[in-house]
């Protein structure tokens, strides 16, 4: 027994000891690593408890009074639940719809270019919108579609009328939707290029002697190989259905288009730290949200393992 | 290899495709550019594509320089750039080390630690409570370079490079009589300068893209960074017009912000880009 115990070093604390005499620089290391990640983000979660109290700045989280999940209710029953969950929903789903499959169709193609300085010149020029930051693209999506704007003017063509369209509560999301394909199509193509890039050539080479076109091997080599990759990414864009970021939309939106564009984190914003300051009722909606979220993407691994095979876990 | 009359159509109605988006990509950028040197009448009138500046004048670049905010803006984002990116490296670099280690007992239980906080976060307000009152970190730039020190996918995707290094590299260090921090520094980092930069580049990019933090942490506008003028200008409008020629330039003035604002991004851009792919597959493989 005592010489199996050597063997193995001992206890955990006697090895803990051990490794701590032995190599000190690391559990050094290790304090302002562990510090930051307490500080920065576990004391903040601590943070979440006001969402069950009546939070008052003076009196701080141990002081306030407790009222259990008085302020999840009343979310439940605000007149602006609906309005909130169905803009969310809505740019979330109008987004799965039309956002998530355009990286999928540049990288498939991109992968049938032959041309090699061709496809790095179409890589280059499609990541750039990614690197434009937030404020100067929603810079240039305020002059392109006001009035007379050029982008105004090709809308124009499909008999859109000549106006500010950010104005107008039908328009918001298209042109959110549409500028969002636009930032981060490029970007978010590398990680099926990627994937593809790691295609066996032997399997295209299959089907071209069993007289495949182009056309049929994107359909039934290229398509496959990355399935699994579309299947991850699609299930953790269900995981963020309820998740809509806020910074965009804060840029593009005003009084106007509240209708359609006001989601729960801009409300979250806007009624916690931008003029009133409802701060446990707010802390309720995120923590609503996150509760949300956490059931959609368990709920879509499920189904995604049924249905394909695939899943997270 | 025989080429069929379809596969042919194919290749020509893919490569039209890519021509189209590559162009859309661009062609934002082309327009502010020609837009902010044309002659502020004649862009008014314009209608349709500017592929040429309209006229030619740069009064709109001496009224945008001429004010002060660009600069202060430009110092602040500068600065916290630098110092951003440095404590990001630094505490990136020593936290991937950590978790590399192999026979590191801790190793688990920090991996886990790290892990939680990619999918849970006490959300906007509680910390924004946090910071404020029991930090004190309101209006000071503490606020915006301590909270984001480490982004935990970054860190993973450092600690997957750091784990490539051959192992016998280390090991002879350790016989020489080195302790881990001199294997840190004289072996890991040397060998990693490629990861390295793809990070400070990610971390770079971020700090001077960010506004969100800034404008709720940040009280004096002399702490302004570069990207809150820029919302001042381009977004809340109310430094268009001080003056009946600055009215009468508020279109080229905007595009003339917005070209001064992003050109470092666009010259440094081409000779970074591939690193930044290189990062992103290196996560997206191992990751």
């Amino acid at each position: 027994m005592i010489n199996a115990n050597v063997k193995k070093g001992g206890s955990f604390l006697q090895r803990l000891r051990k490794e701590m005499r032995t190599h000190p620089t690391l559990y050094l290391l290790m304090i302002p690593f562990v510090l930051y990640y307490i500080l920065f983000d576990y004391v903040p979660m601590y943070g979440v408890a006001i969402a069950f109290q009546d939070y008052n700045v003076v009196k701080g989280i141990g002081g306030s009074d407790w009222v259990g999940i008085h302020h999840f209710e009343k979310f439940l029953n605000s007149y602006y639940f609906d309005r909130l969950v169905g803009n969310t929903l809505a740019i979330s789903l109008l987004s799965l719809i039309f956002s998530f499959p355009m990286p999928i169709l540049l990288a498939l193609s991109l992968n049938e270019v032959r041309s090699n300085s061709f496809r790095r010149t179409i890589q280059t020029l499609s990541y750039l919108p990614h690197f434009i930051s937030t404020v100067v693209v929603c810079g240039i999506i305020r002059i392109f579609f006001d009035k007379d704007g050029i982008m105004t003017q090709v809308l124009t063509l499909f008999g859109i009328p000549n106006r500010n369209l950010l104005v107008y509560p039908q328009y918001f999301r298209g042109i959110y939707i549409g500028t969002g394909i636009w930032q981060s199509m490029g970007w978010s193509s590398i990680i099926y290029i990627a994937a593809l890039s790691g295609v066996s050539p032997e399997l295209y080479e299959a089907a071209t002697i069993d007289g495949a076109g182009r056309f049929q091997k994107m359909w039934h080599v290229s398509i496959p190989a990355i399935l699994p990759t579309i299947v991850t990414m699609f299930i953790l864009n269900c995981g963020r259905l309820m998740s809509v970021g806020y910074e965009k939309i804060m840029l593009l939106y005003n009084e106007n288009t509240y209708k359609t564009a006001d989601v729960i984190s801009t409300y979250v914003y806007r009624y916690g730290l931008g003029g009133s300051f409802e701060y446990s009722y707010t802390t309720a909606i995120s923590i609503f949200t996150s509760i949300v979220n956490v059931v959609l993407l368990t709920c879509s691994n499920f189904l995604s393992n049924k249905l394909s095979g695939y899943g997270l876990w | 290899m025989k080429i069929t009359r379809g596969d042919r159509a194919f290749g020509i109605i893919n490569g039209l495709f890519l021509i189209l988006i590559a162009a859309a990509c661009l062609y934002p950028i082309i327009h502010v550019i020609n837009g902010s040197f044309s002659d502020p009448l004649l862009l008014q009138s314009h209608t349709g594509l500017l592929l040429t500046p309209d006229g030619f004048t740069t009064k709109a670049y001496e009224v945008v320089f001429k004010r002060g905010d660009i600069y202060t803006g430009y110092c602040n984002t500068i600065f916290l750039v630098l110092c951003g990116t440095a404590i990001n490296l630094v505490m990136t670099s020593c936290g991937a080390f950590l978790l590399s280690r192999q026979k590191f007992i801790p190793k688990n239980f920090l991996m886990l630690m790290v892990v939680i906080t990619m999918y849970f976060s006490g959300g906007l307000i509680p910390t924004f409570l946090l910071y404020k009152n029991t930090y004190h970190i309101y209006n000071s730039y503490l606020a915006l370079l301590l909270p984001g020190a480490i982004s935990s996918w970054n860190l993973i995707v450092m600690r997957t490079s750091f784990q490539g290094i051959p192992r016998e590299l280390e090991e002879s260090a350790y016989i020489d009589g080195a302790n881990d921090f001199v294997v840190l520094i004289r072996v890991i980092l040397p060998l990693s300068t490629a990861t390295i930069a793809v990070m400070a580049l990610f971390y770079g990019v971020s700090h001077w893209n960010s506004w969100f933090a800034a404008m709720i942490y940040l009280k004096d506008r002399s702490k302004y960074p570069l990207q809150l003028f820029l919302r001042e200008m381009l977004v809340l409008q109310d430094g268009a017009g001080v003056t009946t020629e600055e009215e009468m330039l508020a279109e080229n003035l905007k595009y003339a912000t917005i070209v001064v604002a992003t050109v470092p991004i666009l010259f440094i851009y081409p000779f970074i880009q591939r690193y930044f792919v290189k990062g992103v597959m290196v996560g997206a493989l191992k990751g």
